[in-house]
């Protein structure tokens, strides 16, 4: 078992390093960086100080050397915590991302948890209640949420909160609340906030999940040892949760590591339409300017956590299945 | 319809001739073992059924119509000894199984007739209760145990076999944990299982097949039932471990005096292990008698068929073996008359193929449903043609 997961940690690294030089490649690609852009609006200011500017930069970055020394003097600087700066932003790069990764995550994470706390009773209301009315709504109401795109949703979903529940949409705070010092009220107004963000993240998952679920039982149900169960007494309760429940789970656990990146990405659109302080958004900006140091961060910060999640999810995996956990 | 079915109590008639021996406690395979319950004293004698089945209905609605999987399926399981249900596959023995245990999958239901325990405990009208009630769960493992077919994946792959043993003395028997756990790792000793700590702490897959099969054994009978119910249960395991396990089922019959249902298509094993038997086609009961009466003159056409089909040692090599014309018609459809008639090489044109052969008495404890031996019977000769 240690072995097992000292080996996955050893991948672990290995792939993160293969992703982080890929990710600085494809970023350092296209000429006209943020960086060669500050540059020679430097050079255009002319003058002693930005010229020793320039050359500070120059080395910090390593602008004119081989491309490999750019990628290692920015990667080594991870050690300390020196993540590059953003030239855009004038910020370093550090500063900019924890707050909001931190964000992206407590969203994520908790769409997750909506996700499978709704999907897996609702799929096995519907598996054990096949071809019911409320199997039938539930499974129209799945192909909806499947179909429908996140910001669509996040729009119509603001809209009828905005109109109907005189919610507060968008950001994170009700303006009093903005540059107030950390309260109870001030936490409550946060969640106030955060409840349309986390039901459009969740619901495309939840649909999709409950889906997988529901598909999953019907399988197990028909397998030998749930009628044993039942030849044995047991009631239809445990058969189901004890017995079927247990063995349908696996291929949600291994979702867990693919919809987890799902989840950054739908967040990313929905904090945007929603103008939520997340990673997603300067994702996309730091891309759109060539921030290049704020975009690689992020890609790898976002690759890293993919994989943790893949780690986490064979961790589960081995404690739900003994065929795992203990060899043949 | 013509000949009316009478559904009669068919006792077996032979004298027993195994020595009667009523304790449930027991090991099964080795020759010690330690006695764990009161021995049970139930009455026996001529006729004394333990299950009584009345004409039996079982329909499954699909998409593509209803199959009616038993058509009034009739006979008794004998007290304490090993009753044998052959047939073709299709034919219901399994859904007969499973209907006694009431663990029909939806949407299949039976539609009627009745299924009668007569235990330590009374008589219970089976039928009478609903599948999901307290009564009928506290049945099935306690009065009636099953074992199944596939040893890969009749037991839950999640769960050590330990666990799931305790987990039927846990529903019927005691609530302590650790009590159950000691009667779990006592009944794998008891059906002969090496090392049987160890295998309460594994897990299925890392378990040969007849292994698991014992531990399903253990399992069923961890409770002491008064039936057990064996569906094919050594079907998936080579000949070597076949003999095995029907060696461990002639000495659960013996040593506890168990009341066997045995399901197979194999005449070879009804002949190692029955005493009565059963013959069944396309949810229909053919043919009952005792193996002898079955094995040496039989009556019905498909019985001869089956018996036929079987390889004989000192048989001509070169002859080869006879195979049923035709196969099982679809179970959506149904075969007015004689079921077998379309297959049937003695059909009697005009009568089999419009009436139900009614029951007829072949011997002692011998019965059949064919046109055949309905001669002066009740029903009175017909002559071929005329009742079209
Ligand atoms: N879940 C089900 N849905 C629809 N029809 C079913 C179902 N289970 C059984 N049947 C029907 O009932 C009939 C009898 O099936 P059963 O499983 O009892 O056969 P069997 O005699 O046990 O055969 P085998 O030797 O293959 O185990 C079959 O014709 C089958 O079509
Ligand atoms: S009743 Fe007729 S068709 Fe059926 S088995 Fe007997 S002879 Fe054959
Ligand atoms: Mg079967």
């Amino acid at each position: 078992m240690l072995i097992v997961v000292a080996r996955r940690a050893v991948y672990m690294i290995v792939t993160l390093a293969v992703v982080s030089v890929l990710s600085f490649a494809i970023i350092a690609a296209p000429p006209g960086s943020a960086l060669s852009q500050k540059i020679s609006q430097l050079q255009s200011q002319g003058g002693e100080v930005t010229e020793a500017q320039i050359a500070a930069l120059k080395e910090q970055y390593g602008v004119d050397e081989s491309w490999f020394t750019q990628y290692g003097k920015w990667i080594s600087g991870f050690w300390h915590g020196d993540f590059g700066f953003s030239f855009t932003l004038n910020e370093p790069v550090g500063s900019l991302i924890w707050s909001r990764l931190g964000l992206s995550l407590l969203l994520s994470i908790g769409a997750l948890l909506i996700a499978w706390g709704l999907s897996i009773p609702l799929g096995v209301y519907s598996a054990t209640h096949r071809r019911s009315l409320p199997d039938n709504v539930i499974t129209v109401i799945q192909f909806v949420g499947v179909a429908i795109p996140e910001f669509l949703f996040a729009l119509v979903v603001m809209t009828l909160a905005a109109n109907y529940l005189g919610a507060d949409v968008g950001g994170l705070f009700s303006s009093q609340y903005e540059n107030a010092p950390w309260s109870w009220a001030k936490f409550t107004d946060l969640l106030e906030h955060l409840w349309i963000p986390l039901v459009v993240i969740a619901a495309g998952s939840t649909a999709w999940l409950t889906r997988v679920m529901r598909a999953n039982l019907l399988d197990v149900l028909n397998n030998q040892y749930v009628q044993t169960a039942r030849a044995k007494g047991v009631s239809e309760r445990k058969v189901i949760w004890k017995h079927a429940v247990r063995n349908s789970l696996h291929p949600l656990v291994m979702t867990f590591g693919t919809t987890f990146p799902v989840l950054i990405s739908g967040e990313a659109i929905v904090s945007i339409v929603l103008n939520l302080p997340t990673i997603g958004p300067l994702l996309v900006n730091s891309l759109l300017n060539k921030d290049m140091y704020v975009a690689g961060t992020i890609l790898l910060m976002l690759s890293a956590l993919l994989v943790i999640g893949n780690f986490v999810a064979d961790l589960l995996l081995t404690v739900i299945d003994p065929r795992i956990r203990v060899g043949e | 319809m013509r000949g009316t079915v009478t559904p009669r109590v068919t006792g077996p008639d032979r004298p027993p001739t195994e020595p009667e021996n009523r304790t449930m406690s027991q090991s099964y395979a080795a020759e010690e073992g330690t006695p764990a319950a009161a021995p049970v004293e139930v009455p026996h004698g001529a006729g004394d059924a333990v299950l009584s089945i009345r004409d039996l209905e079982v329909e499954f609605p699909t998409q593509l119509g209803v199959v009616r999987a038993l058509n009034g399926v009739t006979f008794d399981v004998p007290r304490g000894k090993v009753l044998g249900i052959v047939g073709e596959s299709g034919c219901g023995k399994s859904v007969t199984a499973r209907a006694i245990l009431q663990i029909i999958e939806k949407p299949g239901r039976i539609t009627g007739g009745s299924i009668t325990l007569r235990s330590v405990g009374g008589e219970t009208e089976i039928t009478g209760l609903s599948p999901d009630s307290a009564r009928m769960r506290e049945l099935r493992g306690r009065e009636i145990a099953m074992i199944f077919q596939e040893p890969m994946s009749s037991l839950n792959p999640v769960y050590t076999i330990g666990a799931q043993i305790a987990e039927a003395v846990l529903i019927h028997q005691t609530r302590n944990r650790e009590e159950a756990h000691k009667r779990a790792v006592e009944m794998l000793r008891q059906v002969g299982m090496p090392h049987p700590e160890a295998a309460a702490a594994s897990y299925p897959h890392q378990l040969s097949g007849g292994m698991r099969q014992r531990a399903m054994i253990a399992m069923a009978l961890s409770c002491n039932p008064t039936v057990l119910i064996a569906d094919e249960p050594t079907t998936a395991l080579d000949v070597t471990t076949e003999a095995q396990i029907l060696e461990l089922i002639r000495n659960v019959r013996d040593r506890a005096g168990m009341s066997i249902m045995f399901i197979t298509h194999s005449m070879g094993v009804v002949a190692q292990l029955c005493e009565e038997v059963i013959v069944m086609y396309l949810g229909r009961i053919v043919e009952r008698g005792s193996v002898d009466d079955l094995f040496y003159d039989p009556k019905h056409p498909y019985t001869r068929a089956l018996l036929r089909s079987i390889p004989r040692i000192g048989r001509n090599r070169k002859a080869p073996l006879e195979v049923i014309e035709g196969s099982v018609p679809d179970p959506h459809t149904r075969v007015a008359g004689c079921p077998f008639h379309p297959r049937c090489p003695e059909a009697i044109p005009g009568r089999c193929d419009t009436t139900v052969p009614a029951l007829s008495t072949a011997g002692p404890g011998h019965t059949v449903h064919c046109h055949l031996y309905q001669g002066d019977d009740e029903t009175g000769r017909t002559e071929p043609g005329e009742d079209a």
